[in-house]
């Protein structure tokens, strides 16, 4: 056990940190630091100056314009991306369908898509939850029916996180009702801009606009674009689940969050003195860094056994679990630290560019939205509800 | 940055568990801490052979070198098995005072017989109205016509009976709170003006109270600077505490584990319900987590940065307070009536978890520490 960090990787860290104090645009790094809406092209922005130093997919094999990184270069790059306050990557593309085409797709497919997704130049969006099929996801009722080369698909998915920019949606789509529900789904890709394909923003409870219903009427997708065998998609959305899970902490990006709370708890005054030097605040803020302590301790040890060639298994939904506790944690004690100045709403402050003079400190415009947006953590991804039936059934063996 | 127990850890742990696992069953320890000592003399004895009681003792006097790691594996390894010996006392202790404090002459006397399971140690730091603050210290020691001349009172001082020497903190200058002036003495244990008010603990343990009555004692080291050894013994013991608590709560979780399959109710067993199986999860999780800190604490505690190795200490001392806390009354409610009787290792388990707690600073006492410390 040895905690300092190897030259090369001391090194490696200073590398990338100056690379992306150079690199990242003052305006997104403001956006990001004052938790206002990013726009399509501050994502995007970021993700090709990622792309065209190479570094925009650090996990993908070298082969397809991944980098050689160790796990714990990984890890570090992670770190120093939220240290610096950059817009996160859209992990739809990127590390979410990548995968399972490396795996699962055919040649075309990898030799099509890949480089998009890479460069960035289709914007990907995820087609799993339905109305009718949450926690319960292999109940979905989407249908693919096949017709000559293609399928007729439709039905409805919903909380489609910023399909209003996607160019692509992987879904999985029902193609047999026979058997048990989980044998007759299939894994299609469809272009988002397919005739029969509507989008209906759904407004959530900060004010934002980040989700959508995507519905399908009778959209005509070629068979080409079903990833593997044909009622094998459950197979193929289950290895996601075992896939690059150290990042689902996220916890540079609560480390920063910790910094930024601090520096608002010092300047709140209570009492004599700041908020930070209030026993009863100082203590919570305590406790929620030990937990990141914790946490942070934890992501090391399976980057350890990532380099050691060890692939983390289920125990990863404990950091999905933890992770969206401690980031839920950090807005509520934020919406705590800024008293009656959590009340304000004003939604021209939560985009950049607005002029006006604050209403309160300039940190206070976002953070009840923040707040009231975070507790989609523990419901998004599978809820921490479901990622205990994982560890109970996967670890535990119960 | 290596983030994992090295190959020879990893021997180590398993010969630990094994000798545990062989030697620690309930009825074994049941009748241990029954015993005059509370503890055996006999494994004590071959933990010497093991080479286990010089494992933090430097080579210079007879040690193996090894470090708060390497204990912690140990540590770990005895709660696992709930080990009654005084391992924590007379070597984490005992043995971090000595080699922080003493001179090199005292060193050379008694670290290698420490080593060798010949001279057992224990550490008498804390007081009646002290509560967990180091500093507070109202027993008094006056420089005589030969040594030092101690007043006062140590409370709940851990297998001081079967100790043959104890390290007494005391006051040569100073107000009864200041961190300035307290020295560390080492005293006979048949001293005479020392008598020992002995009791079993709650958790199978021995302790006792000092009184000192013109008790002589050999001042450790420069008189007046034992504040910071003191601190840095707490928390080196800190960090063996909690890897102790590491291996208990592994133990409590095992043992629910199994209990939730055996037991049926409804016609089912309950490891079926999901509200139980939930509830096994926190705690899984809650020791996954703990584990991770202590040994990323182990691997920081020798740290020269006094702020690293507080902030360290304390943060071990906070999850593990609040993990093993949780997991330990889980473990019970699991389990029911059954978890209710004496009968069963799981309430000695619990038991020795919850004392964890009130040693060295609870949880609320880190808290504040860890809050008032530099951040990084």
């Amino acid at each position: 056990m040895e905690l300092k960090l190897s030259s090369a990787d001391a090194a490696f860290q200073s590398e990338v940190r100056e690379f992306i104090e150079a690199a990242l645009p003052g305006d997104i790094k403001a956006k990001v630091e004052l938790g206002q809406h990013l726009e399509k092209d501050d994502y995007v922005r970021w993700h090709k100056i990622l792309f065209d130093k190479g570094w925009v997919a650090p996990a993908w094999p070298v082969e397809y314009g991944g980098t050689d990184w160790t796990p714990l270069q990984r890890h570090l790059f992670e770190e120093e991306k939220a240290r610096a306050s950059t817009p996160r990557l859209m992990p739809f593309g990127l590390s979410m369908v990548a995968p399972v085409i490396m795996a699962f797709g055919d040649a075309a497919q990898k030799q099509h898509f890949l480089p998009r997704i890479l460069s960035c130049e289709d914007w990907w969006c995820q087609g799993y939850s339905e109305p009718g099929a949450g926690s319960d996801l292999a109940s979905l009722t989407t249908k693919a029916v096949p017709d000559g080369d293609d399928y007729i698909v439709s039905g409805a998915k919903t909380w489609t996180t910023l399909a209003q920019y996607a160019d692509m949606i992987f879904c999985l789509v029902r193609t047999s009702s026979e058997g048990k529900p989980q044998t007759g789904i299939s894994f299609l890709l469809i272009d988002m801009h397919s005739p029969g394909i509507t989008v209906r923003p759904i407004r959530t409870i900060d004010g934002g606009h980040e989700i959508n219903d995507v519905f399908f009427d009778e959209v005509r997708v070629p068979q080409a674009n079903r990833v593997g065998e044909e009622n094998k998609g459950w197979t193929y959305a289950k290895f996601l689940l075992g896939h690059e899970r150290t990042g689902i902490a996220a916890i540079g990006r609560s480390k920063q969050e910790l910094r930024q709370l601090k520096l608002i708890a010092a300047a709140e005054a209570a009492g004599d003195g700041s908020l930070a030097e209030d026993d009863a605040f100082a203590g919570k803020m305590a406790d929620l860094e030990i937990d990141i302590l914790a946490l942070e301790s934890l992501v090391l040890k399976i980057v350890a056994d990532e380099s050691a060639g060890r692939t983390p298994g289920a125990e990863a939904s404990i950091l999905k679990i933890r992770g969206t506790e401690i980031q839920q944690r950090l807005s509520e004690l934020a919406l705590e630290a800024i008293g009656y100045y959590a009340n304000p709403y004003i939604a021209e402050a939560q985009e950049a560019g607005w002029n006006e003079p604050p209403v309160g400190p300039e940190y206070a415009a976002t953070v009840a939205p923040h707040y009231f947006n975070w507790r989609k953590a523990s419901i998004y991804g599978g809820t921490n509800e479901i990622q205990k039936n994982i560890i109970a059934k996967m670890v535990l063996g119960l | 940055m290596e983030f994992t127990l090295s190959d020879e850890q990893l021997l180590f742990q398993e010969s630990v568990e094994s000798f545990t696992a062989k030697q620690y069953d309930a009825d074994k320890r049941r009748a241990l801490a029954e015993s005059d000592d509370g503890f055996s003399r006999a494994h004590w004895a071959h933990y010497a052979e093991l080479g286990w009681l010089s494992l933090g003792i430097d080579e210079a006097h007879g040690g193996l070198g090894g470090t708060a790691l390497d204990m912690a594996v140990l540590m770990e390894g005895f709660g696992r098995g709930l080990v009654v010996e005084p391992y924590l006392s007379s070597v984490v202790m005992g043995g971090a005072a000595l080699e922080l404090a003493a001179n090199e002459g005292q060193k050379s006397a008694f670290l290698p017989a420490l080593g060798a399971g010949e001279l057992l140690l224990t550490f008498a730091f804390a007081e009646p109205r002290a509560r967990y603050d180091l500093a507070t210290v109202a027993t008094t020691a006056e420089k005589g016509d030969g040594g030092y001349v101690l007043n006062g009172h140590k409370s709940v001082v851990f297998h001081a009976a079967s100790a043959d020497k104890i390290i007494v903190s005391a006051r040569t200058a100073g107000a009864a709170n200041d961190r300035d002036g307290i020295s560390l003495f080492l005293l006979e244990r048949r001293a005479s003006g020392l008598s020992l008010q002995s009791y079993a603990t709650v958790d199978g343990g021995r302790a006792a109270e000092i009184m000192l009555a013109d008790a002589e004692g050999e001042l450790l080291g420069e008189a007046g600077q034992a504040y910071a050894i003191i601190e840095a013994v707490i928390d080196r013991a800190i960090i063996a505490l909690c890897a102790e608590a590491i291996g208990i709560m592994q133990t409590l979780i095992e043992m629910t584990r199994a209990y939730l399959d055996n037991r049926k109710q409804f016609g089912v067993p309950i490891a079926k319900f999901q509200v139980l199986q939930h509830q096994l999860v926190d705690m899984y999780m809650a020791h996954e987590l703990s584990k991770a800190l202590t040994y990323r604490a182990a691997a920081a505690i020798g740290s020269a940065d006094t702020t690293a190795r507080a902030r360290a200490a304390s943060a071990v001392k906070v999850q593990i307070g609040k993990a093993g806390t949780m997991i330990g009354q889980q473990a019970i409610q699991l389990h029911g009536g059954m978890g209710m009787t004496d009968e069963l290792a799981l309430g000695h388990y619990f038991k020795r978890l919850s004392m964890i707690e009130t040693l060295f600073g609870n949880t609320d006492h880190h808290r504040r520490r860890f809050a008032a410390l530099p951040g990084t």
